[in-house]
């Protein structure tokens, strides 16, 4: 397969550093509202705060993959004592949790680095969260060129994992025909 | 489609068990707001003066406010109001944390909640899903406690709950309804939602909030952000650390408590101990505090951190608040602060609050020294032992038997006021510190300070921190310091005002009681109350607003951040003009309700030197100033100019304008 470069978006996470505030879940949610900054609503956004306060333990958790099935070995972390949910370092919108999908439908979302155009200096998350707990790292690096699924195809998948194919190839011909 | 505001509230008959959605009146927003103001309307619409605190009549509600849900910063407040069992006003104590935002959410502006509950409940709300939930299992445990058990037996590690302890399930005057990092305190809506039988309120929301102008909005949060990072950057110079920058005072992060433990007065407000703060307490607090504080924690959507969270020694975790720190610690005369935070833990878990309840404690142990209450009074029981006689100890009996209603504990749990009446033999003269019934801060000072006596005066909250803020409590004693500060003011509602702090004096004939005169004072003091009041409608945190100096949100960006939130074409005459009205049906429903002239006034020896005749001077100039006849009532004239005739002809109807005043 071809090598070609590819610009490896990171964000670190300083997470001792989190107090909890969940503007970054609030403006991500604005962000990728449309029109942008027209919604708001923190269950639609593609970073969570995985919060027990009285634990000590406030963890953001970015949006990661769709996965059509759940794990069957789940991991659970104790980290300086404290002891994790059930999969809390898992990005993956998946059918054992309710945790990056849309409410109202179910489809996964996914962290897109606030892609736009023209293309942001830095995500939202991290130009808004005050407390330097997210710290954004840009680098170029030469990957094998691959097939990557796109948002839709996600979005997709997961409906025909959900209803059939059947019947979202039918659904999309009608709608095809209505257009 | 409504903005901002989710246009929903949820009305709850607690004694049917019947659960409304109902949509509200557009046209409230323009009159009203949201928040306090629009609270305000549907008491006065729906709670006649006969109503007590504990008639099923009294409503109880929980408001968002206009803001929340939205990316304003800081705006998280839940407003709770009811008829207050202490003063027999409307109380209006709010919290921070994160419960509002998850209402709003949820797709409700407000919970009203009317009539009683034959059981003790819960109360689940989840989107469009609400339930009312046997509590009977969670009777007897700590407010803190319940919050927890509640998402557990729920599996709802995000919602937010609001609960009591037992000292609101024993209708203590002073209890609290906790939640997360914060509480809303004052005034007793802890005691109104026992009697009512709700133990605590769940929230979870997962539903949108729109805006109108998006663009125009986020424009301005940017603005924002920038003074945030600069006030953060750049802390204002002269000022006492914990008033220099912006957000609620610090108290977690600063350990330098000199200022508090030294302008303060300890015990039952009396003893100022101005050689407290000795390098060995220093050492010995900073310890305590830096080993106790494991994160500094913050409410929804606010970029300042002024809670923590504690863990300390045996004490299991728990978010303290603010102020709750020093209040039980000056209160008992402990010098340790080890001490406040192990009473602080079990008082939130009781659910009271700390303000008002460690005066009560105080004031009891002042009767005891005194021989107005003897050993009978804390004497044992086969419940439990007698108080004993250390200071810490004495304390923590007194807020057991406080919190359980228990011997001596029935009697002090209705407040100074109340218990002083009740417990006669001239016990009365050691309730010194309140205020139409309500605890003080802890402050006793020499001058008489105008400023001041207006706030402690006239204020519907009758706390202070809910009324002053963004003018310096002091002036500054160097002129090229009062220059600098007003150069770069821009918060200020008019440059005028920037002569009257330049001529202020700490000393000599421009100085304190003489000035600012009666007139500037009437300005300013409206100026800050006015703010405060636009928060309380937007439920934004006085701590970045009202109670800040120089803070992010003021007069001139509120209009534009509300215009673009909700499509309103607000400007600064028309946004006063609102809660200006908000305040005075507020007023006119405290007065309906008895308040009177006679009751505006700071506790006697609040300061040593006292001006009769000047302060009766104050007090007219103000409500002068603000539209009200000599008995502080809002003239017909007032309620006019602010459409509230319906107002004014009730006022006239139950004949309280008097002597020809109208
Ligand atoms: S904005 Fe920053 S501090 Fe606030 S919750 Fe998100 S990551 Fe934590
Ligand atoms: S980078 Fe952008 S899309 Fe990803 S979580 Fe942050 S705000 Fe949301
Ligand atoms: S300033 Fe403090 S109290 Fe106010 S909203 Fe922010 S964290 Fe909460």
């Amino acid at each position: 397969m071809a090598k070609i470069k590819k610009k490896i978006k990171t964000i670190k996470v300083d997470a001792d550093k989190c107090n909890g505030c969940r503007t970054c879940e609030v403006v991500c949610s604005a962000f990728h509202s449309s029109p942008k900054w027209s919604v708001i609503n923190p269950a639609r956004s593609r970073i969570q705060i995985i919060r027990h306060p009285l634990k000590n333990i406030w963890l953001p958790v970015f949006a990661g993959e769709y996965a059509p099935a759940e794990c069957m070995g789940r991991d659970k972390y104790i980290i300086d004592g404290k002891e994790y949910d059930e999969c809390a370092f898992c990005r993956a919108s998946c059918p054992s949790r309710d945790l990056f999908k849309e409410p109202d439908s179910g489809l996964p979302l996914k962290c897109d680095m606030c892609e736009d155009d023209p293309p942001r200096e830095k995500p939202l998350c991290v130009e808004w969260c005050l407390n330097d707990v997210l710290i954004y790292e840009e680098r170029e690096e030469e990957v094998e060129e691959g097939v990557e699924m796109e948002d839709v195809e996600a979005g997709l998948t997961s409906m025909v994992d959900k209803y059939g194919l059947e019947k979202v190839a039918e659904t999309i011909t009608r709608m095809s025909q209505k257009e | 489609m409504r903005y901002a505001e989710t246009g929903y509230n949820l009305e709850i008959d607690l004694a049917t068990g019947n659960i409304e959605r109902v949509e509200t009146d557009p046209k409230l927003m323009e009159t009203h707001l949201g928040g306090l103001g629009t609270s305000v309307k549907i008491h006065w619409d729906r709670v006649p003066p006969e109503v007590k605190a504990f008639d099923p009549e009294n409503l109880l509600i929980f408001s968002s406010g206009l803001l929340i849900g939205t990316p304003a910063f800081s705006a998280n407040r839940t407003i709770v109001t009811f008829i207050s069992p202490q003063t027999g006003l409307l109380a209006y104590p709010m919290m921070g944390g994160f419960w509002s935002a998850e209402l709003k959410y949820a797709g409700y502006d407000k919970v009203i909640f009317r009539n009683k509950s034959p059981e003790w409940v819960y109360i689940w709300i989840n989107n469009d899903k609400v339930e009312i939930r046997d509590a009977s299992h969670l009777v007897g445990k700590g407010a803190l406690e319940t919050q927890e058990l509640i998402r557990n037996e729920l599996n709802q590690p995000n919602a937010q709950v609001a609960a009591i302890g037992p000292a609101g399930e024993n209708k203590v005057f002073v209890a609290s309804i906790e939640q997360s990092r914060s509480s809303s305190s004052r005034g007793g809506g802890g005691a109104v939602m026992g009697d009512k039988k709700i133990k605590a309120v769940a929230v979870r929301g997962t539903k949108d909030i729109y805006l109108a102008h998006g663009d125009e909005f986020m424009e301005q949060m940017k603005e924002m952000t920038k003074y945030i990072k600069f006030r953060n950057e750049n802390p204002l110079p002269g000022i006492m650390t914990i008033l220099s920058g912006i957000g609620s005072p610090a108290e977690m992060k600063h350990t330098d408590e000199k200022w508090h433990t030294e302008s303060f007065a300890w015990g039952n407000a009396r003893r100022r101990r101005k050689d407290f703060w000795t390098k060995e307490i220093e050492e010995s607090w900073k310890k305590t505090q830096l080993e106790s504080t494991k994160r500094l924690i913050s409410c929804f959507n606010c970029p300042t951190q002024c809670g923590g969270l504690i863990t300390h020694e045996d004490v299991p975790s728990y978010m303290m608040k603010c102020f709750s720190k020093l209040t039980y610690l000056m209160g008992a005369e402990v010098d340790d602060l080890d001490f406040g935070y192990k009473i602080a833990k079990r008082a939130f878990e009781y659910g009271v609050d700390s303000f008002s309840t460690p005066q009560i404690l105080a004031f009891a142990v002042e009767l005891y020294e005194a021989g107005i209450l003897t050993d009978k009074d804390f004497a044992g029981t086969d419940k439990y032992e007698a108080c004993p006689s250390d200071k810490r100890g004495r304390f923590f009996w007194l807020l057991d038997r406080l919190a359980h209603r228990e011997g001596i504990g029935d009697i002090l749990a209705d407040g100074v006021y109340w218990a002083a009446r009740k417990i006669g033999k001239g016990a009365e003269a050691y309730d010194h510190n309140t205020i139409k019934k309500h605890e003080q801060m802890n402050i006793k000072l020499g001058m008489m300070d105008p400023l001041y006596y207006l706030m402690y005066s006239t204020n519907e909250k009758i706390s202070i921190t809910q009324m002053e803020g963004n003018w310096p409590q002091a002036a500054f004693p160097n002129k090229e310091d009062r220059e600098a500060f007003v150069k770069d003011w821009p918060q200020l509602p008019d440059e005028h005002f920037k002569q009257y702090f330049l001529d202020w004096e700490p000393r000599g004939e421009k100085a304190n009681p003489y000035y600012p005169t009666a007139d500037m004072c009437s300005e300013i003091v409206d100026w800050m109350e006015m703010l405060h009041n636009i928060d309380d409608a937007c439920c934004v945190c006085a701590g970045m607003s009202s109670f800040c100096l120089k803070p992010p949100w003021h007069i001139h960006n509120y209009p534009k951040i509300i215009s673009a939130a909700t499509g309103l074409d607000l400007d600064e005459a028309g946004l006063k003009k609102i809660v200006n009205r908000s305040r005075n049906l507020h007023r006119a429903f405290n007065i309906r309700r008895g308040m009177s002239r006679a009751d505006e006034k700071p506790p006697e020896d609040h300061w040593k030197k006292r001006f009769p005749e000047l302060e009766e001077n104050l007090l007219s100039t103000y409500y002068k100033y603000k539209g009200w006849n000599m008995d502080g009532i809002p003239t017909k004239e007032k309620l006019h100019e602010l459409d509230l005739d319906y107002v004014a002809e009730d006022l006239e109807k139950r004949g309280l304008y008097k002597n020809g005043q109208d």
